[in-house]
């Protein structure tokens, strides 16, 4: 296979990262909401905890975003 | 056919000099004054003119101080609710933090291209956000250091951990907090840089789907149109959620130096 190919398709490959932390970000937010219209009264106590989950979850997934580009333009 | 267009999305960040040029250097770095220096200037100034505008101290507030008071107000709870009474004092700092990177992010977002200027979203850039990350960073170690000395270190050995265990956990949880300054400017960096590269990949379908003529090209061209107004909207969410994404994690940071675990 070429270098410049297997290049592409190993960016295209990172893309899965980015569909798995949206599925990761995704169960934050659901346990979230779903925790909170249980019990509305400790949920604004709780957004914090929220977006450090977030933030953890989104952080991988950007990882992945950062492989391919590093792929396309840098490799 | 003609050739389809081409649209470089990476060009949008590329640093060049407004005045000067290449060769003003400073032992071998160039100290040209940059588009990046220019927009990071202009945010300072909106942020000066955005707070100055809230500092009148009217007993009944107006607008303005109200939009001033809710940030800084924010911050404060942030800080209470993160580290405690003890935070109060980081509070110039985190909303400092917060009120810079949340103006760059959103005057990037800007539409100032319809009138020719050509906004530049620094926080797309690892040097920028490196420097604010590694800022965070070394107030962390000053304090943490300063305030319990040695006793610092414990903050890598969680209570109740098994003595046979200590030399494993003592590693990965040096590791992570070593990442810390990494992970916080990667973040903001790559979550910006991502949205700009996929509105330019989208206006790109808008320019080769009209360049195509009739047939599939209006198609793709309006479903893409559509495409990108909705994800401006998710970037101006994305540029409010990293800015306080990098306040929140900085105050826990903090946090971790002040009152150890």
């Amino acid at each position: 296979m070429e270098p410049a190919s297997a290049k592409l398709i190993g960016a295209g490959l990172a893309a899965i990262g980015a569909g798995m932390a949206a599925i990761g970000v995704g169960n934050v937010f659901g346990s979230f909401l779903e925790s909170a219209l249980r019990n509305p009264g400790a949920a604004d106590g709780q957004q914090g905890r929220l977006f450090i989950g977030f933030a953890a979850a989104e952080l991988l997934g950007l990882l992945s975003f950062v492989v391919a580009m590093i792929l396309i333009f840098v490799a | 056919m003609a050739e389809a267009a081409k649209v470089d999305p990476m060009h949008q960040f590329t640093i060049e000099p407004m005045f000067g040029t290449d060769h003003w250097q400073i032992a071998g770095y160039n100290i040209a004054f940059t588009n990046s220096s220019l927009w990071m200037g202009i945010a300072a100034v909106a942020l000066l003119i955005f707070v100055a505008g809230g500092m009148k101290r009217e007993l009944v507030p107006g607008r303005w101080q109200m939009a001033v008071e809710g940030f800084t107000g924010f911050i404060d709870n942030l800080l209470a609710a993160n580290i405690g009474p003890a935070g109060k004092k980081y509070v110039p700092y985190i909303f400092s933090l917060f009120m810079f990177i949340l103006f760059a992010n959103v005057l990037g977002l800007m539409p100032l291209g319809l009138v020719g200027v050509h906004p530049f979203t620094f926080t797309s850039h690892f040097t920028a956000t490196g420097v604010l990350a590694v800022m965070s960073f070394a107030i962390v170690l000053i304090v943490g250091f300063w305030k319990h000395k040695l006793h610092f270190f414990s903050l890598f050995v969680p209570h109740g951990t098994p003595l046979v265990m200590i030399p494993l956990i003592f590693a990965i949880e040096l590791v992570s907090f070593l990442v810390r300054p990494f992970s916080l400017g990667l973040r903001l960096f790559v979550a910006m840089m991502a949205g700009h590269v996929l509105l330019e990949v989208l206006s790109g379908f808008v320019i080769n789907g009209v360049n195509a003529g009739l047939g599939i090209g209006p198609v793709v061209s309006v479903l893409s149109f559509a495409l990108m107004i909705a994800i401006c909207a998710l970037e101006i969410l994305v540029a409010g959620i990293q800015a306080y994404v990098f306040a929140l994690l900085t105050s826990l940071y903090l946090n971790d130096a002040e009152n150890l675990h």
